[in-house]
């Protein structure tokens, strides 16, 4: 499992900074939100990875790593993902005025030389 | 440990989200009622600021932090407030500048939006956040908040400038958000905490098969605060963005910078002052801001607006902070801060000052229409001397100069005023390398040190040709034209901002020996960590009985 994951934080990264790197705002707005797909997998991967490990501490069991998932990037990657989707949804009102102001969707406003 | 205050430190963060809930409760019609609670907000949070800073002043050599626990836990579970030296002056920085912007902005900006004021607030409450946290995840959350509000305020007054740059500033900074949630999951994952006390404590802890994951995880940390704090290759962003935006919210953006400074300086002293990791990134830090201080200078003689000459003097000052964070004395930190102090206030005087010269030469509708027709270019202008010798000369003419004039001497780091204090000291400092002024003389200077030297003269050099050259233009070679229109409150704040300096200057003693203080601290985190890591919850009247166990 943690090869798969590994894979896919790295594809999504990847294709989210070739992204950001074109030259159309809806590019680098897809490119933004690849890449924080894949930093809150990659917070996520930090805390141990676990099947059927409830993040809780349980009567009974030992309270260590062994026998519960960390909790704590749990909660990190909570409030990761609304700042990120807030900040995005920012970025987009941004990118439609700039549309309005330009006429296209050019990131500098200019239309590319041919 | 006892103070007047002991929550006191919440203020700074609580006070601004408190003003800006009421500034929106408050509606678009009452903008009286809105000025007065925006700027009595930013006077009420200096004056919090001057208190905590006496607090952390008065607590001796060892400058013990204040701590407070938020939630009543423990220090490395809970979240926690910390103000020591370094944080009490950032806020009584952010302080003066934003009672300065906010006065600045009743001439005419803050009517410009609906919600420019809540904006403002909200970002005081990001910065002040930033800067008292303990934790990094919290430091995270206060920068996101900071960002958040700084985008709206760069585009308040909208236009194609503001919106195209603001595109530009607001995606390199959803990178480098992306890339400080990075940093911050792999110190997790190697440490287990977010505490900065707790990971500076247990960072000796760590083998040394995971220093490199460790290292990899503070390096993207560092990138993310890097790109905040203008270092060369990452700061394309800054002068178009600094540049575009209006004054009042360009003098608040200089303080913005700031924060990617403190960070970094608040986090190599605290993880890399000693053990196995000591000075890590050091050197990278030194030259690239080396190379900051280069690509500022030529970027000063390149420019012609003064808009963009105000954005390179804040790259400079970036570049010098960070290479003198990178030479990693207490010396020369010390002297840094105190340039941090001047170069601050200087580049929010001048992003104020930017706005206002520009209306001398400006065809806007304040032209009164009795003025004769307008010489071209190449008219000779001692024809048009004789009507101006008669014309009485007018204040607000002699007040920007005035206050031009100060703001180059004070970037440019010329003599008398504190800019030159600081230049002295920092310099002072790079060449008696093992500290302690003249006496150790015989110490050899290494040699990056001779090279952040010359730069330093060299960038000094290249802010008095620019802003000079700015001068001319904007104050000599603009004869026949009316006199800007100036506002009270415009030239109090630009004054308020100069006065701030002079004051510097004046009592350039005890402010560097409390920056010398700080330094110390700095560079010796153990009562920082102790203080942290030490502080208890108090007992609450029914707090039931918890197996408590780490996690």
């Amino acid at each position: 499992m943690e090869a798969l994951l590994a894979l896919v934080i790295g594809v999504l990264g990847g294709s989210g900074i070739w992204l950001v790197l074109r030259p159309r705002t809806f590019q680098v707005i897809m490119g933004l939100t690849l890449l924080s797909y894949a930093v809150n997998l990659f917070i996520f991967s930090m805390g141990s990875i676990f099947i059927d490990k409830p993040p809780l501490v349980r009567p009974g069991v030992p309270a260590d790593l062994q026998h519960y998932t960390d909790p704590m990037p749990q909660s990190l990657v909570l409030t990761a993902i609304v700042i990120g989707f807030a900040t995005t949804a920012l970025f987009l009102v941004v990118l439609l005025a700039s549309r309005g102001f330009s006429g296209t969707d050019h990131v500098d406003g200019t239309r590319e030389e041919p | 440990m006892t103070e007047r205050f002991p929550h006191l430190i919440v203020a700074p963060v609580v006070l601004p989200l408190m003003t800006a809930a009421l500034l929106l409760l408050l509606g678009q019609k009452r903008k009286r009622a809105k000025s007065i609670a925006n700027v009595g907000a930013a006077l009420a949070g200096l004056l919090v600021a001057l208190e905590i800073l006496h607090g952390a002043d008065a607590g001796g050599l060892s400058g013990a932090a204040r701590v407070v626990l938020m939630s009543n836990w423990e220090a490395p579970f809970g979240i926690v407030l910390v103000a020591d030296r370094l944080s009490a002056l950032m806020l009584v920085l952010v302080g003066v500048v934003s009672l300065c912007a906010a006065l600045y902005a009743e001439a005419a900006w803050g009517r410009a939006g609906a919600y420019f004021h809540a904006l403002f607030q909200i970002q005081l409450m990001g910065l002040n956040g930033a800067f008292l946290t303990g934790d990094l995840f919290n430091l995270f959350v206060f920068f996101e908040v900071m960002l958040a509000a700084s985008y709206g305020l760069h585009l308040h007054g909208s236009g194609w400038p503001r919106v195209r740059s603001g595109l530009h500033y607001i995606a390199v900074n959803l990178l480098a958000s992306s890339l400080f949630l990075v940093g911050l999951a792999v110190l997790y994952g190697v440490m287990g905490t977010l505490s900065m006390a707790d990971i500076a404590e247990k960072i000796a802890l760590v083998p040394a098969r995971d220093r490199g994951l460790l290292h990899a995880g503070a390096a993207v940390l560092a990138v993310a605060f890097l790109i905040k704090a203008a270092i060369w290759p990452l700061n394309a962003w800054l002068v178009p963005a600094y540049s575009a935006t209006s004054a009042p919210v360009a003098a608040l953006f200089a303080l913005m910078t700031k924060v990617g400074i403190y960070v970094l300086m608040r986090l190599s002293t605290l993880l890399f002052s000693a053990g196995a990791s000591a000075q890590f990134g050091g050197t990278v830090l030194l030259y690239a801001g080396l190379a900051t201080i280069a690509f500022g200078a030529i970027g000063l003689m390149a420019s012609m607006s003064l808009g963009h000459i105000a954005g390179f003097s804040v790259i400079v000052s970036s570049g010098t902070l960070l290479a003198s964070l990178g030479m990693g004395t207490p010396a020369v930190t010390s002297a840094a801060l105190f340039y941090m102090l001047s170069a601050t206030l200087a580049v929010s005087a001048l992003f104020l000052l930017v706005e206002l010269v520009e209306r001398i030469g400006s065809d806007g509708q304040r032209r009164v229409p009795d003025l004769d027709v307008e010489p071209g270019e190449d008219t000779n202008l001692d024809d048009e001397e004789a009507p101006l010798v008669a014309r009485a000369f007018p204040v607000s003419i002699a007040l920007l100069g005035l206050a031009f004039m100060v703001c180059a001497l004070l970037v440019a780091g010329l003599p008398p005023l504190s800019g030159f204090v600081a230049k002295l000291s920092l310099l002072t400092a790079l060449l008696s390398p093992r500290g302690g002024g003249h006496a150790s003389a015989g110490a050899p200077v290494p040699p990056a040190a001779w090279i952040f030297f010359g730069l330093l003269l060299l960038s000094g050099l290249a802010a008095t040709i620019s802003l000079a050259r700015a001068g001319i233009r904007y104050f000599w070679s603009s004869g026949g034209r009316l006199p800007p229109r100036l506002k009270a409150v415009e030239a109090a704040s630009l004054l308020g901002l100069i006065l701030c300096c002079i004051l510097l200057t004046l009592f350039a003693e005890p402010v560097l020996r409390t920056t010398s203080a700080t330094a110390a601290g700095l560079h010796s985190p153990k009562a920082y960590i102790e203080a942290v890591l030490s502080m208890k919850p108090r007992p609450g009247p029914t707090r039931p009985v918890i197996d408590e166990e780490a996690p």
